[in-house]
């Protein structure tokens, strides 16, 4: 019998679960400090083949030798590299011992997302109690998906059992040295999540589920590669709506996706990090490099959604390198408060007859600074290439600011761009509107915003939708006054 | 059910109402009129509750209870119902997910769950269905691109939805071609009953043969100088407003 993902649901809903592929190594924490031997002690600690500790000492050297970039529209003060502790383990000890203990706001986020009080527990850093079948569930999906010769692990357990995919895709799509933030990620990433669909097979569910039970211990620097192979289909999905109350103040993650001839990525993020408190105090920096290889006839889809951190540089990318090859952009950034975010997407045509789309919706509240950054660029062999972009602003209150710096560069006479662009603001006659009809204000701006954002929605996964809306709702609380 | 007595009310320290009163039963339609800039607006948007009109001075009190205080979305779901002169958009959201909302925030603020979906259907249907509307139109996102007619008549949509027990039409005849204007008349008097009332705001007797009113009260300058029956209305097509106006001045 096929397991279905709605099966899968029904018994997470009923069952307790571990953490499927996370080894158990014993709590401990590397001094602060880089250095080459921080470097080796990471990879030595993860039990790496030597080659792996050359590929993060080269990643290193490079690093050495690279600036932080300053050219986004953020304003920070920059990490002090030499002070953050580079390894975690990732299973540490639990916080607190029973939910009492925890901060009743975030509890009451919980609720209103509708997380379990399991998942909540272990979101939230409470001991839970060990339940016999919890490896059961982590089995039998690995079994479904082994049966179709699909690979789902981390990335050290990738590098231990198959080191020959490993070697030729890691870096692949995104270099060593392609930027600050990557290079540091390839020297000391901590772990992540790397998934193999063999050619012709369609992934028989969404990665994802098994994914967010995952979440809660991932680290600063996760590694995700993604590969798949001719034909073949996958749909993943990364974060977790709930918040994430994590010490590590930078994160910078890597993802790589590689899609072969005809095959198809969805990959949708739901990014919950930290945003800092009120006054702009604390919240996570959140540096990642997400880029995606298309080959002949392929197709890589990026949607995110992204509420949380105090600092946002993102842009996941696709390169087109194959003819007819399709690349998507489905973005929805909410800043509020003090937040910072600078993303958006580079659509690389290189193949002839390549299309890409792009859709960006951000939403700017507070005292907060929304950027758009997106580069469409057309090189001189690919031949009919289009692209159609849309970027949408909405704001509330007078205090924040949206920004929309789209690049487009083409270098061959048959290419076709489109760009639109709106700026709106949430209207005390649309509140009224709302109000008149029995629907509070909190409600009305969260009835407005999913409308303005439900192009992006619509291209998530059903029950993260439905999360995905509730939580713009709780993100944008108290931004109208 | 609805009695305003000496209501004051200014915009940004401008006086605009100056005095009203009126009384409004179960089972009535009053008819306000006046000239352009007399105050007939500001008095739905009082009654409704729209924040940045200031009581000055008076009360309104509903079913008995004095509603001064009541935030707009308190009045909406004691069964105050205002069909807007200009209905705003609100892109992305359909007319039936709007509604939903709508029907929903109000039983919760009873205290009630959620309607069932099956019950909601069947609502949007009988609904629809009584005012002759296609169901492809309450898929469309809310007044977003819809013609005056199509706007105005969701509004009388909504109403039949929410089924309130005062409405308050702000202009629902401005802007409507005959068709149009017979479509919405139709409506709304399919939804008159004895234990509701409704306040007709209008500039010309147009909507009134459609509707035929109880009362007819005509504001001037922020107060009402005369109230009669329906035939007044026709008086004031006659003669204008200026008479009245001369009238008020004495």
């Amino acid at each position: 019998m096929a397991y279905t993902e709605e099966e899968l649901k029904k018994e997470l809903e009923t069952k307790e679960y571990e953490y499927g592929f996370y080894t158990d190594i014993e709590s401990d924490t590397f001094p602060p400090g880089l250095n080459e031997e921080v470097v080796i002690a990471i990879s030595k600690k993860k039990e790496e083949p030597e080659w792996m500790t050359l590929w993060r000492l080269e990643a290193f050297k490079y690093w050495k030798e690279m600036e932080e970039p300053e050219w986004a529209n953020v304003h920070y003060e920059k990490p002090d590299f030499q002070a953050i502790s580079y390894y975690s383990a990732p299973n540490s000890k639990p916080k607190y011992d029973s939910l009492d203990d925890v901060d009743p706001e975030l509890l009451d986020t919980f609720k209103r997302l509708g997380i379990s009080v399991d998942e909540q527990k272990k979101l939230s850093g409470v001991a839970v109690d060990i339940v016999m079948d919890s490896v059961s569930v982590a089995t039998s999906f690995k079994k479904t998906l082994a049966e179709k010769g699909i690979i789902f692990c981390s990335i050290s357990e990738a590098i231990r059992e198959h080191p020959e995919l490993v070697k030729k895709y890691m870096g692949s799509v995104v270099p060593k040295r392609d930027n600050f933030y990557a290079a540091l990620n390839s020297a000391v990433f901590s772990d992540g999540s790397f998934c193999y669909i063999p050619k012709g097979v369609r992934c028989p569910m969404e990665l994802s589920t098994y994914f967010r039970i995952n979440q809660a211990g991932t680290g600063q620097f996760e590694r995700t590669l993604v590969i798949a192979e001719e034909g073949s289909y996958v749909s993943y999905l990364e974060g977790c709506t709930a918040p994430s109350r994590d010490e590590n103040q930078l994160h910078a993650a890597v993802v790589e996706l590689v899609a072969m001839d005809d095959a198809e990525i969805k990959y949708s993020t739901v990014q919950n990090w930290f945003p800092g408190n009120k006054e702009g105090k604390g919240g996570v920096f959140n540096f990642v490099t997400k880029r995606g290889l298309c080959e002949k006839n392929a197709k890589i889809s990026w949607t995110q959604v992204e509420t949380g951190s105090a600092v946002t540089w993102k842009y996941p990318s696709c390169i087109l390198k194959g003819d007819n090859s399709i690349g998507e952009f489905y973005s929805i950034a909410v800043t509020n408060n003090f937040q910072q975010a600078d993303t958006g997407t580079k659509m690389v045509h290189l193949g002839k007859n390549t299309r890409s789309t792009i859709i960006s919706k951000g939403i700017s509240a507070g005292k907060s600074q929304n950027s758009y950054r997106g580069l469409v660029q057309v090189h001189s062999r690919a031949d009919n290439a289009r692209n159609f972009s849309q970027c949408d602003s909405l704001l509330m209150g007078n205090e924040c600011g949206a920004h929309t710096f789209p690049y487009i560069e083409a270098k061959n006479p048959t290419a076709m761009i489109e760009h639109e662009a709106t700026t709106s603001k949430i209207g005390e006659d649309q509140i009224f509107y709302c109000n008149q009809r029995g629907i509070n204000t909190e409600k009305a701006i969260a009835l407005i915003v999913n409308g303005f954002s439900k192009e992006v929605l619509n291209k998530l996964p059903m029950e993260f939708a439905v999360e995905a809306q509730k939580l713009l709702e709780i993100s944008l609380e108290g931004s109208v006054g | 059910m609805l009695k305003i007595r000496n209501l004051h009310a200014s915009v940004e320290g401008k006086k605009i109402l100056k005095g009203i009163n009126l009384e409004v039963n179960a089972g009535e339609v009053h008819a306000i009129m006046g000239p352009n800039g007399s105050g007939k607006s500001t008095l739905a948007s009082v009654i409704a509750g729209k924040e940045e009109f200031e009581v000055t001075q008076g009360s309104i009190e509903f079913e008995g209870e004095d509603i001064d205080e009541a935030s707009p979305e308190e009045r909406a779901h004691k069964g105050v119902f205002l069909s807007f002169q200009y209905p705003v958009e609100i892109p992305g959201v359909s007319v039936t997910n709007f509604m939903k909302t709508a029907i929903n925030e109000s039983r919760k603020a009873k205290g009630l769950e959620d309607m069932p979906a099956k019950e909601m259907l069947k609502l949007i249907r009988e609904k629809s269905e009584m005012l002759d509307i296609d169901r492809k139109f309450l898929s469309r996102s809310l007044n977003e691109g819809f013609s005056g007619g199509e706007k105005k008549r969701n509004e009388i949509f909504q109403m039949a939805m929410l089924e309130p027990k005062l409405s308050i039409l702000d202009e629902t005849d401005s802007g409507l071609d005959i068709d149009a204007l017979r479509i919405v008349a139709n409506g709304v008097n399919k939804l008159r009953s004895d234990d509701k009332a409704t306040i007709l705001i209008t500039h010309y007797q147009r909507l009134l043969e459609y509707i035929i009113p109880d009362f007819v009260h005509v504001i001037h300058d922020g107060k009402i100088v005369k109230s009669g029956g329906k035939e007044l209305a026709l008086e004031l097509e006659d003669k204008g407003y200026d008479w009245l106006k001369q009238e008020a001045a004495v």
